[in-house]
């Protein structure tokens, strides 16, 4: 009949919608490239740039030496030496040093002696993850400097036992292949959620919904108007954002461009269906927009980007798996990084088209309960 | 902006007497308003009220301002919003008990004292602005447009109150579109593209007028066929229908006319200074394909009813409406006619009863039913981002227009409604006039058997408001059906019947000398639509 | 001057209050995402890598090899399984299921008895750049402790090490990360109450329409902004109050400062929050695009540039640079020192200081740039 004329009209309108008006065409564009430049190098969980104390009360060589040794670690950037424990104790209070390291008086002499030193650090609690990568940090440099001057003084050391180790998929373990995937991922989901969670409720507050309600377009010809923009907008953006991501942080893509676009269709959909349930059920764009944020703050917390999910407590676990982005997660990070087989990819597909075909049912619902 | 908002103007309003502030859309009222209220500042010259400069904040102490659309908090209740604006003027407990007192009887918003704002009908809500605005008593008062949409059972009201006002010597200005509204004003500006073109007593330009204002009474059947042919002769500058008499103006006066000679009016004058109506047929009309002439009823309501909780907003109204027939919904604000109006296109279910078009009952029919009708709504819902041509293409789509025939369309909506120079501007930027054609255009694009019209000349000024009609009166010519609300009873005197609604009920049906001669009496020998409106509300009010 | 009127500071403040109370989305955004993101923190949500999933590929089944192999499956660290082949591990570490694979080579048990090198190979899934260093570190702890208990259980006590690194943490013994994300948490909380909540109520009014007539009123500038910040400022009061509450009550987070300082220093981040909130609405009158603004400088800033999960130290020099700008970084120092090292001052002062100066850059551009006229 004549359903596609009516549909293309409604999808021609909404992009123009978004498109002509200069201000959400920016907000459109903007935001997005600058979220993604600045989080790509401010979310890290990398751990440089270290500033130490030294409390040294010893003057000997040995001490001098492990110091030494501190400051030519990439990872410590600022050593300060401190005269006394109350100025150490001063720096880790105001967070000028995340870790204070202090030599014993005897603590050369006791090693020039073949007896036990003890090196004492004290850390920042307050930044517990950095701590503990710091820790491992000076463990090893004490470890290399124990069996260099155990060897220097001839004693007979069993062969270290020793640990190979490399890392599959990510060789230097750089932070930013890890992230830039899953910020593509995350900028798509906000946009998807931002776009049709407004759409409705932004017609409704200018009338103009009533004048769609009288045409001869059927409520769910209505959703599917502000499904397909949303999609072409949200696969374009992230088309920009992954061109970005290929070129501009020239992180290397190893799998499929295929699969990533088949999952990804799948994801933002399962997104579209979330913003639109959330349009049909907000009288007005305050209430879309406060909604898609208490949508979204959960969401990304239990997503697995910042935080894994192997760490949650097990009864957690399986929520997550109810969230669309935990399995983008796997599949745009095994993309990029690890050229995941398609039977993969498609096993964590599935449960985003099962949530995508939930979440989209329960708008076209909720829209039509609603337009009663 | 090529020309400016305002041009030059120079005058002074008088102290203690309403000044009526009118002229065409994009004239500059609001402009000026604004400029009177500090809200904007001139770009050269200066401007000073009761002699303080607009430049001080104290300006807002001594004027009270009501805008065109007054913003009211939609989540608060009738009596916070009273509240918050009688607190904000500075008014005393005392003072305060006394003015809501006058004004929730001026607005009658008395029951619905606690409902929110937001669950207010249109009029509800601009009497209940209205009422904010006067609850202080401002050395000046600016009302830009307060009747829009106002019943004139409450315009009435407002008059007396405003002019109560004056004889305590506040300064009230006053702009409107209603041009009888400007006759009863004391002094008049006209303004026209931003420069002053009359200034002084309304009656000054209204004896231009003598002599050139007639009545003639004509078959009612052929009355608008009759209309469109004299509007077309030369000398005949305007022309409205009064039930079964045409009223008509000539350019000049024709002393030796047999015709019946009837006392003009400003808006007469108003509609001279500017030129007269525009004329000719409407190409709209004319190539609207003629609709079957069938003598089947195509609206029906058949004991429509609908509740809000225990709040019975319609109750049992039936009224059948034939093809080529215009049908006007009237009665006060908040009366039930808007609920009425969306039962029959589809917009609400009703509790009880049923609302068919064509035999169909459009909340059930397929989209095919609804491809039948048009809707034009008060505040034209047009796509205020998108392009005139943006938002006939999508309006044409979603009526399932396509080819050929869908270009063919929207050329033909660019032609007849002149839309040409706008083609690319946001539907938001456009004048109001424009606004309400292009609203009409995508509204009959599709060729529709009905037409629903909710206020659809609402605050336009008459010259659109001639316009306006004129497509109408083709488009019914040709057998399409109108069902049209209207607070502005000059244009319910198109109507070939009415049905007055009040308190949810259908209180009189019948054409517009029915409803006349229902309120007949010595006294009122001669009754206006508006003077029948109001007697036979009052009557049921009284039951 | 102007005067300052009570009565209609009054009336504007209780309107403003009732809109607060009566939108569901208010209460939604002041009061449950607060409470969802306590929980989310305090149960399950830490970056702490403690039940790492390791496969342990046993090459050769020897004694010393077992014995490794049972150190490994004896960790709290880790979730470790054994396998005498590594392709099906390899397979689950594609699939994100297991995060390290540590092979213990052919011969390990002779080459040890005959002191010959025989290294442990770890691979790390490098697609959890952070999970992949915890858990070489762990794997690391693991071997040199089995290497110290075997070196004292056999015959050969001789020293193996001269300095013994002995760590000890201030302020949070157990390196709990809850304990920090917890109180950090609130900055984001107050960040969206104070910028995204009062960005979207004064564009409303802008679109609305109501600010057209209240600016007509006889109501000062000074007098509205002054009703808009108060509520929103007592609704963030309130919302803070309650995450501490919780925090403390039910998660059992140390509480060493005063709440003096918490309360003074949370007023004060509301202000600056609030101000800029102001500001952005003010400046584009438009609830779509505050909203954008608002995400962009309130709530990204309290997320990421606020060293609330993320390393400031470790960011880029330019990014470092930026967070300065923002008061979150201030407010999370602070946040962080009261709940878990208690007052001190001289970390106060100076981030306190600073944000009263931010608070006080938005609040004279957005007095400046309020006035009563439609087109400024």
């Amino acid at each position: 009949m004549r359903r596609w004329p009516r549909l293309k009209a409604l999808i021609i309108k909404e992009l123009l919608a978004v498109w002509r008006d200069k201000k959400s065409r920016i907000t459109l564009i903007a935001p997005p490239l600058i979220q993604l430049i600045i989080l790509s190098h401010a979310a890290t969980l990398d751990v440089n740039n270290i500033s130490l104390g030294v409390y040294n009360q010893d003057k000997g060589w040995y001490s001098h030496e492990l110091i030494q040794r501190i400051k030519g670690s990439p990872y410590f950037k600022h050593v300060y030496e401190f005269g006394s424990f109350q100025e150490a104790k001063k720096a880790i209070d105001l967070q000028n040093v995340i870790v204070s390291v202090q030599f014993q008086p005897n603590f050369s002499r006791l090693i020039t002696r073949g007896q036990p030193a003890s090196l004492q650090m004290i850390l920042d609690g307050r930044k517990p993850n950095a701590s503990q990568i710091v820790t491992g940090y000076l463990s090893s440099i004490v470890e290399t400097f124990n069996t260099d001057i155990l060897t220097q003084k001839g004693v007979e050391l069993p062969v270290p036992l020793g640990i190979e180790s490399r890392a599959f998929f990510n060789p230097n373990l750089e932070y930013i292949l890890y992230n830039v995937p899953c910020l593509v991922a995350i900028l798509s989901m906000l946009l998807a959620l931002t776009l049709t969670a407004m759409s409705v409720s932004r017609e409704r507050e200018n009338g103009t919904f009533d004048q769609l309600l009288v045409s001869p377009l059927q409520p769910w010809e209505i959703l599917v108007g502000k499904l397909i923009p949303a999609m072409v907008i949200g696969i374009g953006e992230s088309t920009v954002l992954m061109f970005i991501t290929l070129y501009l942080f020239k992180i290397p893509f190893s799998g499929s461009f295929f699969l990533l676009y088949f999952s990804m269709i799948v994801f933002l959909l399962s997104m579209v269906g979330v913003g639109l349930f959330i349009s049909s059920l907000s009288h007005t764009q305050q209430q879309s927009i406060l909604g898609s944020f208490v949508f979204m703050t959960p969401t990304m917390l239990l997503s697995g980007y910042a935080t894994p999910i192997e760490n949650m407590p097990s009864w957690l676990q399986p929520f997550t798996q109810l969230l669309p982005i935990s399995h983008f997660f796997i599949i745009i990070k095994g993309l990029f990084l690890k050229n995941m087989p398609a039977g993969d990819v498609l096993m964590h597909t599935w449960p985003m088209a099962l949530i995508a075909l939930f979440t989209l049912s329960l708008a076209g619902w909720m829209f039509k309960r609603r337009i009663e | 902006m090529e020309r400016p908002a305002l041009d030059r103007i120079n005058a002074t309003i008088r102290k203690g007497i309403i000044t009526g502030l009118v002229g065409p859309d994009g004239a500059g009222k609001t402009t000026l308003i604004r400029l009177m209220t500090g809200l904007l500042l001139p770009t050269s010259g200066q401007i000073k009220v009761m002699g303080l400069s607009t430049h001080s904040s104290q300006i807002h102490d001594i004027t009270g301002y009501m805008p065109q659309k007054f913003g009211l908090y939609e989540d608060l209740s009738v009596l916070e919003n009273l509240d918050l604006y009688a607190d904000l003027n500075g008014l005393s407990v005392a003072e305060k008990k006394d003015a809501f007192k006058r004004m929730l009887a001026f607005t009658s918003l008395k029951p619905f004292i606690n409902r929110l704002a937001g669950n207010l009908s249109g009029g509800m809500k601009q009497k209940l602005g209205l009422a904010c605005a006067l609850l202080s008593r401002p050395q000046v008062l600016l009302l830009d447009e307060p009747t829009v949409g106002v019943d004139p059972l409450s315009r009435r009201e407002l008059w007396t109150m405003v002019q109560d006002l004056t004889h305590k010597g506040m300064t009230v200005i006053w702009s409107t579109s209603y041009l009888d509204e400007a006759d009863k004003c004391h002094e008049v500006l006209l303004l026209n593209e931003g420069k002053l073109l009359f200034n002084g007593p309304p009656e000054d330009l209204t004896k231009r007028m003598k002599n050139r204002v007639f009545q003639v009474e004509v078959p009612l059947k052929n009355r608008r066929k009759v209309l469109t042919k004299l509007l077309n002769l030369p000398y005949v500058i305007d022309g409205v229908i009064q039930g079964n008499k045409l009223r008509l103006v000539t350019s000049s006066s024709l002393k030796n006319s047999l015709r019946h000679r009837v006392p003009p009016r400003f808006e007469d004058a108003f509609i001279d200074i500017l030129g007269g109506i525009s004329k000719g047929d409407s190409i709209l009309a004319e190539n609207f394909p003629l609709k079957k002439q069938t003598s089947s009823s195509l609206i029906k309501a058949e004991n429509l009813t609908k509740r809000f909780g225990n709040f019975t907003a319609a109750q049992d109204i039936s009224f059948t409406i034939k093809r080529g027939e215009i049908f006007g919904l009237l009665g006060p604000n908040g009366a039930g006619k808007s609920t009425i109006f969306k039962m029959l296109c589809g917009l609400l279910q009703p509790t009880l009863g049923e609302a068919l078009i064509s035999g169909v009952n459009l909340k059930t029919a397929p989209a095919k039913a609804r491809s039948h009708i048009g809707y034009m709504a008060q505040k034209f819902s047009l796509y205020g981002d998108l392009s005139v041509e943006e938002n006939l293409n999508f309006f044409s789509g979603s009526y399932g227009l396509q080819g050929p025939y869908r270009t063919k369309m929207i050329d033909l909506m660019v032609t007849i409604f002149d839309l040409h120079p706008y083609l690319n501007s946001n539907a938001n930027l456009l004048p109001l006039g424009y606004k309400q054609r292009l609203a009409l255009a995508c509204a009959v694009m599709h060729e529709p058997d009905v037409l629903f019209l909710d206020e659809p000349t609402s605050g336009v000024d008459p010259l659109t408001r001639r316009e306006f009609w004129t497509h109408i009166n083709g488009m019914v010519e040709k057998g399409v059906t109108i069902m049209v609300t209207t607070h502005f009873l000059e244009e319910a005197e198109y109507c070939d019947r009415i049905a007055l609604i009040y308190q949810g009920i259908n209180i009189a049906t019948g054409t517009p000398d029915d409803l006349k001669n229902m309120v007949k009496t010595r006294k009122m020998p001669n009754p206006t639509l508006e003077d029948s409106f109001i007697a036979l509300i009052e009557k049921q009010g009284v039951q | 001057m102007t005067s300052f009127s009570r009565q209609r500071f009054m009336a504007y403040l209780k309107k403003e209050s009732k809109q607060i109370l009566r939108d569901p989305s208010t209460m939604l955004i002041a009061f449950v995402l607060p409470l969802l993101m306590i929980f989310i923190f305090g149960y399950g949500v830490s970056l702490d890598a403690n039940k790492i999933r390791i496969g342990i590929v046993m090459e050769e089944m020897g004694n010393e090899a077992r014995n490794l192999a049972n150190a490994f499956l004896a960790t709290p660290y880790f979730d470790a399984q054994t396998s005498n082949d590594s392709t099906s591990f390899e397979e689950e570490m594609t699939l994100g299921r297991l995060r390290a694979i540590v092979t213990i080579p052919q011969n390990f048990s002779q080459n040890l008895l005959e002191e010959k090198p025989s290294p442990i190979q770890v691979i790390l899934d490098g697609s959890e750049p952070n999970t992949a260093k915890f858990a070489l570190n762990y794997a690391t702890g693991v071997v040199n402790n089995w290497m110290a208990q075997r070196a004292i259980e056999t015959k050969n006590p001789s020293q193996t090490t001269l300095v013994n690194p002995e760590p000890r943490v201030w302020f949070n013994a157990e390196l709990k990360s809850r304990d920090v994300l917890l109180p950090g948490s609130i900055a984001i909380i107050m960040s969206l109450i104070g910028t995204l909540l009062t960005a979207l109520v004064v564009a409303r009014e802008w679109e609305r329409g109501t600010m057209e007539s209240i600016m007509a009123t006889p109501l000062r500038v000074r007098e509205m902004l002054l009703a808009k910040l108060v509520p929103y400022f007592l609704l963030g009061l309130g919302s803070m109050t309650l995450c501490v509450t919780i925090s403390i009550l039910l998660f059992g987070v140390p509480f060493r400062g005063s709440f003096f300082v918490l309360f003074l220093s949370t007023a004060v981040f509301l202000l600056a929050s609030l101000g800029q909130g102001l500001l952005i609405s003010s400046t584009t009158r438009n609830q779509f695009v505050s909203s954008q603004i608002s995400i962009m400088l309130g709530f990204l800033p309290a997320f990421v540039l606020s060293g609330f999960v993320f390393e400031i130290n470790s960011m880029p020099a330019p990014i470092r640079a930026l967070t300065y700008i923002f008061p979150p970084r201030y407010f999370v120092t602070i946040l962080q020192s009261t709940f878990l090292s208690g007052t001190l001052w001289e970390l106060i002062l100076p981030n306190l200081f600073a944000m009263l100066l931010i608070a006080l850059f938005f609040f004279s551009v957005t007095t400046y740039k309020t006035t009563k006229r439609l087109d400024s």
